[in-house]
């Protein structure tokens, strides 16, 4: 499993530099960053069906961070939501592959997401549905660390707690970086795991590129009753890509054709 | 003398008569049940009933993932806080995303009163209609209120509700209908026309009154529907007498005065007068003396109409 999961991960770090590159706009460095966890959700965890998107009984992930649609858009065409070569089409006009997550455009979004904060808190009711159905399926929500400067995200922290959403997980991406510079200059986010048990969180931390790691975590994370968890991963920001490697700069720019070129060797891709 | 009912107490009423039907709906509120009257839902059915809290962003986020796993969900608060706080959130999360969440929005305007101008929205029809895809409506009494709540249940997608705190009288038989987007004819007249939006349309009725006994005939429109408006009914108020004023309990800036001003620019120029809040902030008093201070008195709504015909 781990070793496919691998292969399957390095070929979505690939369509995240094809994605930017074709656009010539877009994040790679959020997406390199969460594409291993994306990559454990959507092949090793949820209960989904790309054949029936919108079956009501799936898992669903919630992109809070809504930035990194490469990485979820490479993640989605790989797990066969739609044809891999439609990534070329990201953020170009008619698309739907919006710039940020578009659930009226794109089947199987399951929430529309870009504005920091407001995923997680979409999530949270979400999740509160499940229990007022007691219906078995699971909310994910990928959060950045910077986005935890958002103060939605800690009301809606606080009603997961207050409402003991034991079918929430959330996960921080915690690549330490923001657009501005590192997390603890512009607003130090930490201590995060503090901050989420203060809130009635079950707090797990993992690697956030180790697939066994990630598969072991979540499997924790189903088996908490009475909380909701948060996963903080520890990511690296560009991961894979050594000149994009926790460097601020790539948060929000598209590589050029030389570097576009590089990227994807790093990454294994065909020369 | 006409019962008097705050279009609060209507929601409450029909949110009641709504949960009962349909076990989908799910009632929302921020710290406010009982003045935004959800008290009555939360008693009968407490486990369809979601307090958020004083955190109205995360009320309203939270209603947009409920309402995309199948709830139909009525989210209260204070028209302030609801549409002011919550904007981004109201455009992003609920009508970006055609989440079925009914916004019923209680202490609007002026009316408010005592608590002074934090709690005094008069902003937020502006703010709310530029919002592709969410309709908003502003009922004047009791019978509209519980109708045009029961319409907004009907229907798949977003929708903001104006509802006022104080008591107003109720104008309409308990048989009258209402069509979201259609505004009522309360009154038929030919020299003027007066529209209103939510709980001014009783100032307009008593206007229309004095007027006619200065030999003026009033036409009445009660514009419920903010959006869509009813162009038509505006078009013909145009056509057939000689202006109109327009009449609301909130800034003159971009709401139904603004609303009506784009009709009449485009489709059918004729003299407006706006009567509103001009551009300020209230403060605290009753709200007759708020009516009278801030000029939306039976006597403001009879010397605009009177600009116009001079």
């Amino acid at each position: 499993m781990q070793k496919d999961l691998k292969e399957v991960a390095a070929q979505v770090r690939r369509d995240i530099i094809r994605e930017v590159f074709c656009a010539q706009s877009g994040h790679p460095g959020g997406s390199l960053s969460c594409a291993d966890i994306l990559t454990a959700l959507y092949f090793g965890v949820m209960n989904i069906d790309p054949e029936d998107p919108k079956a009501p009984g799936r898992d669903r992930l919630v992109m809070s961070k809504g930035h990194a649609t490469p990485a979820l858009y490479a993640v989605m065409a790989e797990r066969g939501y739609f044809p891999v070569e439609e990534l070329d089409s990201f953020r170009k006009i008619g698309s739907r592959l919006q710039g940020h997550p578009d659930m009226e455009t794109l089947p199987g979004v399951d929430m529309s997401t870009g504005s920091l904060g407001q995923g997680i808190s979409a999530a949270v009711g979400m999740a509160l549905a499940a229990k007022l159905d007691d219906a078995p399926y699971r909310v994910y929500a990928v959060l950045g660390d910077g986005e935890l400067e958002e103060g939605l995200v800690w009301e809606a922290a606080m009603a997961a707690g207050h409402y003991k959403l034991d079918h929430l997980c959330a996960v921080v991406d915690n690549n330490g970086l923001q657009i501005d510079g590192p997390n603890e200059e512009v607003m130090n986010v930490e201590p995060i795991d503090e901050k989420f048990k203060a809130f009635g969180w079950n707090v797990l931390r993992c690697s956030g590129h180790d697939i066994d790691q990630l598969l072991r975590a979540f499997a924790e994370a189903k088996e908490c009753e009475g909380r909701p968890t948060v996963i903080i991963a520890a990511t690296v920001k560009g991961k894979g890509v050594s000149f994009m490697e926790n460097n601020a700069g790539w948060h929000g720019k598209a590589p050029n054709k030389e570097q576009a070129e590089a990227a994807e060797k790093e990454l294994g891709g065909e020369q | 003398m006409a019962e008097m009912i705050a279009t609060r107490e209507s929601f409450s009423k029909v949110l009641v008569e709504l949960g009962a039907e349909d076990p989908n709906i799910i009632a929302m509120n921020a710290d406010l049940s009982a003045s935004t009257k959800t008290d009555a839902f939360e008693k009968r059915f407490p486990e369809r009933f979601i307090n958020a809290g004083i955190a109205e962003c995360n009320m309203l986020g939270m209603a947009a993932g409920l309402a995309h796993c199948g709830k139909t969900v009525f989210a209260s608060s204070f028209c302030m806080f609801a549409s002011g706080r919550a904007f981004e959130i109201i455009r992003n999360s609920i009508a970006h995303t055609h989440a079925n969440v009914k916004i019923c929005a209680s202490h609007a305007g002026l009316a408010v009163g005592e608590d002074g101008a934090t709690h005094q929205s008069v902003e937020d029809l502006a703010i709310m209609r530029d919002i592709p895809g969410l309709k908003v409506l502003s009922p004047a009494d009791d019978v509209s209120a519980r109708k045009l709540i029961r319409a907004a249940a009907a229907e798949d997608g977003p929708f903001y509700i104006r509802l006022g705190r104080a008591a107003a009288p109720v104008v309409y038989p308990q048989d009258a209908e209402f069509e979201i987007g259609r505004a009522v004819t309360v009154k038929e007249g030919s020299c003027v026309t007066l529209i209103s939006t939510g709980c001014m349309l009783e100032t307009v009725i008593k206007a229309a009154e004095e007027l006619a006994a200065e030999g003026v005939s009033a036409r009445v429109l009660d514009m419920h529907s903010i959006k869509p408006i009813d162009e038509e009914a505006i078009v013909k108020a145009a056509l057939e007498t000689k202006g109109i004023v327009t009449v609301e309990d909130h800034s003159v800036i971009g709401g139904l005065g603004s609303a009506v001003a784009e009709v009449l620019c485009e489709k059918a120029p004729a003299r407006l007068r706006r009567v509103g809040i001009k551009d300020c902030f209230g403060e605290s008093g009753k709200p007759a003396q708020l009516y009278e201070k801030y000029g939306l008195t039976v006597k403001d709504v009879v010397a605009a109409a009177r600009e116009i015909l001079a």
